[in-house]
């Protein structure tokens, strides 16, 4: 005899599960649906690899979908927590020590980051930029990725100084764009798109949530701050520091 | 067989990369805050949910993404689709390229279109303005930029073009468009940039930027390769701050005309 307790919580869990598959799902449709029609009105070929390519979108809704419900259960509610409790301390030490903790424990772990990177040292290996063995391919797209962590840890870090002094955020942006342009003078051709790109890369799943949790709940704490006019902005220095910063490591190591 | 053993060497790394998060949470609760961790079951179960879910995603993306972006590049910029014959081009023509523009716009427009944290921006944005930006508009808009920016990253991708000049351009249109928006949107414009690029559009188009650059005679994947997700974290700043200033205008326009009428009355 089964219990109504168990058959209610399997039911509980059946629907949670559902319900994040089918977000999951219209996520990716549009996407699906513009594949299909190309693959199946304009190319005309069958797909090669049909099969794998299946059961690899399989996984990735599968996976996105698990990973998401174990961000929001566990890391986005303690993160929200620590940016409340560390603003309301008032430590400006521990804050900043925080910011760029977050800024850099979060892109490490980044998904699109870690594949990116892998790719990067592939095409990079490919073009006998750097030598071609598992070692130093491995290290080379585990520099990238530090290189992009520790700038958006800085970025995260300036992002939270700005809000505290109340700098205007388009200065700051405009110098950036400045240094990104001087930057490319300097730096080897072969780091530019990659680098470039890395801006793009380090603000997803995880670091934008958390992120903005935290300029949203500093600026809501200070006074004379608005939480919507000065809590964004985070996100754009996170997405800008990191093109400096991997230009840079294209500087140290093609030099 | 294989497949186990891919999926077990990239869990063993992903738990690697998560520890860092976890080190962090647990020191800053324990040490600085000096608080117990609360809700630590849920903690655990929500960790060991991430990992399992972030391994069976890359897997994923190792065996679905990647080649899809790859192979879709191939056979839409394959010689033999394009020019209808074998012949070997030194000098690819960019007028010749037109499914592949298409393919980028339609991509592009598509990954964003449903992207959740553009959803939750636009939610967001529409609370800044005070009804002014219109949700729809606004994720519409930044939909549109991102289709345009990989349009154009292709383009430049099969014309050869240096990535820079591009991005110079875009980066001067955007500060001459803070200097005329209204300053409250200029915050959320700049973050809409970065939040458009998402877990599935990243490794997609920087695929199809690589199959591109493979296939496309005379370019080379090193140099040529990256740059489209640059286009796509770029045109969505352009296209909000175009946008906003547009609402704003005629917003103001509106007020204007009623005042006009009340004067007339």
């Amino acid at each position: 005899m089964i219990q109504p307790q168990t058959i209610f919580a399997a039911k509980k869990i059946f629907l949670t599960v559902y319900k994040k598959l089918r977000d999951a799902l219209t996520d990716l449709l549009p996407i699906v649906l513009v594949i299909a029609f190309f693959q199946v009105l304009i190319i005309r070929q069958p797909l090669p690899q049909f099969g794998e390519v299946l059961f690899g979108g399989l996984l990735v809704v599968l996976g996105l979908s698990l990973f998401i419900q174990g961000l929001e259960m566990g890391l986005f509610p303690i993160g929200e927590a620590m940016a409340h409790g560390l603003a309301r301390k008032g430590s400006l030490f521990w804050l900043l020590c925080f910011a760029f903790a977050l800024g850099f424990s979060t892109t490490v772990a980044e998904p699109a980051l870690i594949a990116v990177s892998r790719e990067a040292a592939e095409i990079a290996g490919q073009g006998n930029l750097i030598p071609q063995t598992e070692k130093s391919l491995s290290s080379y797209a585990l520099g990238l990725r530090l290189s992009v962590a520790v700038s958006v840890g800085l970025a995260i870090l300036i992002g939270v100084l700005r809000i505290l002094r109340g700098w205007p955020i388009h200065y700051l942006i405009i110098g950036g764009y400045a240094v990104v342009m001087l930057m490319t003078i300097i730096a080897p051709d072969e780091i530019i798109g990659i680098a470039y790109d890395a801006g793009g890369v380090t603000t997803s799943t995880i670091t934008v949530p958390l992120v903005a949790a935290l300029g949203v709940g500093l600026a809501s704490i200070i006074k004379g701050r608005s939480p919507l006019l000065d809590g964004f902005g985070l996100i754009a220095f996170a997405s800008l520091l990191p093109m400096i910063f991997v230009m840079g490591y294209g500087l140290v190591i093609f030099g | 067989m294989s497949f186990f053993k891919l999926f077990s060497g990239i869990f063993l790394e992903t738990l690697r990369d998560v520890l860092p998060i976890l080190l962090l949470i647990v020191s800053f609760q324990l040490f600085v805050l000096r608080q117990p961790i609360p809700h630590l079951r849920r903690l655990i179960v929500g960790g060991i949910y991430v990992v399992v879910g972030l391994a069976l995603f890359l897997s994923g993306l190792e065996k679905a993404l990647f080649p899809l972006g790859k192979i879709m590049a191939t056979q839409l910029s394959d010689p033999t689709f394009i020019y209808g014959s074998k012949v070997a081009v030194a000098q690819p023509d960019w007028m010749a390229y037109g499914w592949i523009y298409l393919f980028a716009f339609m991509i592009g427009f598509a990954t964003t279109i449903a992207e959740p944290s553009l959803i939750a921006v636009a939610f967001k944005a529409n609370e800044v303005s005070g009804g002014v930006i219109n949700q729809w508009g606004l994720r519409l808009t930044v939909a549109l930029g991102v289709a345009v920016g990989i349009t154009l990253g292709a383009f430049r991708i099969v014309s050869g073009t240096p990535l820079y000049l591009y991005i110079l351009v875009g980066y001067l249109v955007v500060i001459v468009q803070t200097i005329f928006a209204p300053k409250n949107i200029i915050p959320l414009a700049y973050d809409s940039g970065g939040v458009t690029t998402s877990t599935v559009t990243v490794p997609l188009v920087a695929a199809l930027g690589l199959g591109l650059s493979s296939t496309v005679p005379g370019r080379n994947p090193a140099l040529d390769g990256f740059g489209l997700i640059a286009f796509a974290s770029l045109f969505p700043i352009i296209t909000v701050l175009g946008y906003a200033q547009y609402m704003h205008w005629s917003a103001g326009r509106i007020k204007k005309n009623l005042k006009e009428e009340n004067n007339a009355i």
